[in-house]
């Protein structure tokens, strides 16, 4: 602790190999950390830049119209090839094209190129053809434009209202329906507003021309946003971008992991750490303080604090194993036979959710806690415990008055630590409770608010999810970054929290970090 | 002085005084302990004047501490701990099943040999003993903090800072904010364990002041390995070797003209 960080020897500066060497150690990692960092940054956060749209036409006549994603030399090192993310995937059967510089004739950026972003498929790309409402009425041109954009916002309103008619009424009825509640009145005159908002979203399409000079219908009801990204100023670009992020940050995934955003596995990840937390602190505490101030210290003592060294070496799936067959069809079966056996059989407590998710990793933690803890209490000198036993308090005061705030550093220490190594943890996760797709969070207004059984999504799992399983590796790459840089930076504030709750604490004493 | 018994009545006897029970505090009879199956102390009987400072004086490792640590159970925790004999504190014996720990406790203070405040305000460190009993106003658990500090002779240097940390004070501060700590809780006997051994001079003499002001109303039993810190401050010296009571005397008859050559040799720096 502090005592230590006085008595460091330091190396004397500008003396030596040895300080050159240990200088240039840290700076390496500082770099790594860095370009780590930087790399994870450029290719998530660049993702959400609305870059040109070049208008390419090639030698043989034909054209394309795409973000240029990059360029590379061919592979038989005669020239370079540029790949192009051209959209139209429901059209073209793909959302890329590879094409050699050599049969580039020319490249324009035409200020009237669209990008169309869809619920599904993709992004469109292409000019604003006409748009024909639902009674058959044709615009086109500048009056097209400005139609589409009030059908956009008219859509966006529309979609809020289905929302909230569909979170904040029809579900919670479903559910009270199943429950056996009477609720039938009210949930048909729901679904029939809910019916009125579909009908009037699905009114009206566009018509849209590609750069090869397709024509093509999109229904409005499939578009989320217009951009004409070749006519925005870098300002525009910026507030995209910024919203870009932030749809990111604040919405659920689409299009099966691939687009979309990853609040549910934000808040999956934090909530399932800090339930880990609540859970290790007191057990791994405790523990520490039975081996270091109660247990009588023979060897028995000893064997049990090497046995929870050892633990914290055994790999993290061993502990997913051992949460699966325990904690999921152990107790939580045996839940479900005693307290939710109207469900049965499908599992209520017996399969993977949050809790187990919890408590497996609060198991997989514990010996991090347990020794950092230990190390606390071992560095109290015992003369303060005598000073306090020699005053007349009992071995119970000694402990809550002087011993336990005096290593309360060193437990938050643990926890850091904990929290660190738990919220990069995914492989036991995927055998106790994380879920591919969780659309509801594990918290929410209906009793008991915590929902410790629900599924729940994990930014980790997130990532190997849409790196791996989704149908457009490509497309999905840039969420992978910006996730991973996500849950680099949920671990970072998981764990200044905690640090700056240690400092909080350990000033609170004054000058125990003086001396 | 009165209570101190005929020398020539005792001729073999280590313990050379044997003050009447009335005047005493402590009395120790046939006293052994052993760490383990390592004998620490060895039958001693002496016994211990009220409202007088008692040195223990011998070389280290010779079980000066570890007699101290009897007094007020402090090895209770450590079950390697094997003890015979008896202590008796105003007539009563100290281990009886009776005897709460934690009242003994508060009777017989300790003060160790470094300073150990707790990392707490000077004001904490005062009222935690006080808070353990609990009970008290919050005037009145002033008043006694006001009054312990005063008699630790500390109040002046404190008073305006009683919410500062006790570890911003100096070692000689310290060792006196832990003495006025002590004495908050009303004890009958203090412990010294080499009180003054980790400060400096000055601090040094600050304590024998203190420690000669306190036997107005203290029994002190004062360790030191520090022969004129001894005949500075103490009534009464007893010489312990390998945990034997080789010398008890007078401070001035122990130090001017020791009975035995053992305790002479000792104190004039000759030992084995
Ligand atoms: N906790 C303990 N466990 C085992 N032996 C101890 C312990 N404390 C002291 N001793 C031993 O008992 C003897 C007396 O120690 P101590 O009372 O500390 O001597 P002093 O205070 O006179 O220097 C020494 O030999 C010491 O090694
Ligand atoms: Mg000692």
């Amino acid at each position: 602790m502090r005592l230590a960080k006085r008595s460091r020897a330091r190396l004397p500066r500008g003396e030596g190999a040895g300080a050159w060497l240990a200088a240039g150690s840290v700076a390496l990692s500082l770099l790594a950390l860095l370009a780590l960092l930087s790399l994870l940054a450029i290719r998530g956060l660049g993702h959400f830049w609305p870059a040109s749209i070049a208008l390419v036409a090639l030698d043989d006549g034909r054209q394309l119209a795409g973000e240029q994603v990059r360029e590379v030399p061919l592979p038989d090192g005669t020239g370079r090839e540029r790949l192009y993310r051209i959209g139209n995937r429901d059209l073209d059967g793909t959302r890329w094209a590879w094409v050699p510089v050599s049969a580039i004739a020319a490249v324009s950026h035409p200020p009237e190129l669209m990008v169309l972003e869809r619920h599904r498929w993709g992004e469109a790309i292409g000019r604003l053809v006409a748009v024909e409402s639902e009674t058959g009425e044709r615009l086109e041109g500048q009056a097209a434009r400005a139609v589409l954009e009030n059908r956009m916002t008219e859509l966006a309103s529309l979609r809020q209202a289905r929302d909230t008619l569909r979170d904040e009424v029809v579900l919670p009825r479903v559910q009270a329906l199943q429950e056996g509640g009477d609720v039938e009145r009210e949930l048909a005159t729901a679904n029939a507003r809910l019916r009125e908002l579909q009908a009037a979203m699905q009114a009206g399409h566009l018509t849209l021309e590609t750069a090869s000079g397709e024509r093509w219908q999109v229904p409005l009801d499939q578009i989320l946003r217009v951009r004409y990204p070749n006519a925005m100023s870098p300002l525009d670009k910026l507030v995209v971008w910024g919203e870009g992020v932030w749809r990111f940050l604040s919405e659920g995934p689409r299009a099966a992991n691939t687009a979309g955003g990853v609040w549910p596995a934000i808040f999956g990840t934090v909530l399932m750490v800090m339930l880990m937390s609540i859970l290790v602190t007191p057990f791994g505490v405790l523990a520490a303080i039975y081996l270091n101030e109660v247990a009588h210290q023979g060897r028995l003592t000893r064997l049990v604090r090497i046995a929870v060294r050892n633990l914290a070496g055994v790999p993290s799936i061993v502990y997913g194993v051992f949460g699966l067959g325990v904690f999921v069809y152990g107790i939580g079966g045996s839940l479900d036979e005693w307290f939710f056996d109207a469900a049965l059989p499908s599992p209520t407590f017996g399969t993977g959710g949050l809790l187990w998710a919890s408590l497996t990793l609060a198991l997989l933690t514990l010996p991090v806690v347990i020794v950092a803890t230990e190390e606390g209490l071992a560095r109290i000198p015992d003369q303060q415990r005598e000073g306090a036993l020699a005053l007349g308090a009992t071995r119970l005061e000694m402990l809550t008055r002087v011993v336990l705030p005096m290593a309360t550093p060193a437990m938050l220490t643990g926890v850091i630590l904990a929290v660190a190594r738990a919220a990069g943890e995914v492989a036991p996760l995927m055998l106790v409770g994380v879920a591919k797709l969780a659309p509801q969070v594990p918290v929410d207004a209906d009793f008991p608010f915590l929902h410790l059984e629900r599924k729940f999504m994990h930014l980790g799992y997130h990532i190997f999810d849409a790196a791996f399983h989704g149908g457009d590796v490509q497309a999905a790459m840039p969420l992978v970054y910006a996730t991973a840089l996500l849950l680099v930076l949920v671990i970072l504030v998981l764990n200044l929290t905690a640090i700056f709750l240690r400092h909080h604490l350990s000033t609170r004493h004054g000058a125990l970090s003086r001396r | 002085m009165s209570f101190v018994q005929d020398l020539s009545s005792s001729p073999d006897s280590a313990a050379l005084i044997d003050f009447s029970p009335e005047a005493s505090s402590l009395a120790i009879r046939g006293l052994s302990l052993a760490y383990g199956d390592k004998p620490a102390l060895r039958d001693l009987t002496l016994r211990i004047p009220r409202h007088r400072v008692t040195a223990f004086i011998g070389p280290s490792g010779c079980g000066k501490s570890t007699l101290l640590r009897v007094f007020n159970r402090l090895h209770d925790l450590n079950d390697e701990v094997v003890r015979t004999g008896e202590v008796r504190l105003e007539g009563e014996e100290i281990h009886g099943p009776a005897v709460a720990v934690a009242e003994l406790r508060r009777r017989v203070g300790m003060v160790f040999q470094a300073p150990n405040p707790f990392p707490m305000s000077i004001h904490d460190n005062v009222a935690f003993g006080l808070r353990l009993q609990g009970g008290l106003s919050k005037r009145k658990q002033d008043d006694i903090i006001e009054w312990a500090l005063r008699s630790a002779a500390l109040w002046d240097e404190v008073k305006d800072r009683l919410r500062a940390s006790a570890w911003s004070l100096s070692g000689g501060q310290q060792q006196r904010l832990v003495i006025a700590r002590t004495l908050a809780v009303g004890p009958e006997v203090l412990l010294l364990d080499e009180p003054a051994s980790a400060l400096d001079p000055i601090s040094t003499l600050k304590i024998e002041e203190l420690i000669r002001n306190l036997k107005t109303h203290l029994t002190l039993v004062l360790v030191t390995h520090n022969m004129q810190q001894a005949a500075r401050v103490s009534d009464y010296t007893a010489f312990l070797q390998d945990g034997e009571l080789v010398e008890y005397g007078p401070t001035d008859t122990l130090f001017t003209n020791p009975r035995l050559r053992r305790t002479e040799n000792y104190i004039t720096g000759r030992m084995a």
